[in-house]
């Protein structure tokens, strides 16, 4: 096996399950006992990615958002993924500020955050497939129980 | 999450208890659209005391207050916020047209305008 643990999940592309990812990914981690910090950061990104799923992604339609979250020593894989519309421009989707969606009052900083927030974040996207993001966060002092 | 209403002179103060994401943000939208009507206020407060997460969705949240109290001829800020929200809003530039206080009361001296 590739990671120390791992799990999947795949959920309904609402804005209610925003919150049920990142308390699932904070969760999960727990094992790497990671501060109220590392906590903080990992929830919001994942919160960034997911609604951007949601939002961008499915456009606020139907849709299922996979969440695949790994650890290996001390390290945290998150990828968050989708089947909806991809981004044609990744340069310009993650420029701080830029934003497609203003009359829904979105700040266009959901990449600025997860850069951030995370060590390495890494977007894979075809138009008409689908958009996968990967982050990674490196948890310092992480205690395997 | 839910929200806290109190008005003081014009100025109405809303302390948001719980998460901001995209999902709550847009109930608090309407929830202070609604009071900020209602109560005849001109001016608005964020208290982010009992914040306990906050994403990019609450930056547009509160921009979008600030265009809907600025079409009142009022003023935004916000008020007792964290580090971790500080970061978030700094990030964003959020301080160039909304201002930041340490308490209340120094929120309502910056809107009313009380030099000291």
């Amino acid at each position: 096996m590739k990671y120390d643990n791992e799990m999947k999940v795949c959920f309904d592309a609402k804005s209610v399950n925003e919150s049920f990812a990142r308390i699932t990914v904070s969760a999960f981690i727990m094992q790497l006992d990671p501060t109220l910090s590392d906590i903080s950061d990992i929830k919001t990104s994942v919160s960034e990615a997911v609604t951007n799923a949601i939002i961008h992604g499915y456009d606020n339609e139907k849709g299922m958002v996979e969440l695949f979250c790994a650890y290996d020593k001390d390290t945290v894989y998150i990828e968050i993924s989708d089947k909806g519309k991809g981004i044609d421009n990744i340069e310009q989707a993650m420029t701080p500020l830029y934003t497609t969606k203003l009359e829904e009052e979105r700040s266009g900083m959901g990449f600025t955050v997860m850069e951030t927030f995370m060590d390495t974040v890494l977007v894979e996207s075809e138009v008409g497939v689908g958009t996968k993001i990967i982050m990674t966060k490196k948890i310092e002092n992480a205690s395997l129980k | 999450m839910n929200l806290d209403f109190d008005i003081k002179n014009n100025i109405l103060i809303v302390s948001v208890n719980g998460e901001i994401d995209h999902h709550t943000s847009e109930e608090i939208r309407g929830e202070i659209e609604d009071k900020f009507y209602r109560m005849n206020a001109k001016n608005l407060i964020f208290d982010f005391s009992k914040t306990s997460f906050m994403d990019s969705s609450g930056i547009g949240m509160i921009i979008g207050r600030y265009k809907y109290v600025k079409n009142f001829g009022g003023k935004v800020c916000v008020a007792r916020v964290n580090e971790k929200f500080d970061r978030i809003f700094k990030m964003s530039g959020l301080y160039k047209i909304i201002n930041g206080y340490e308490t209340i009361d120094e929120a309502i001296d910056g809107i009313l305008g009380v030099v000291k």
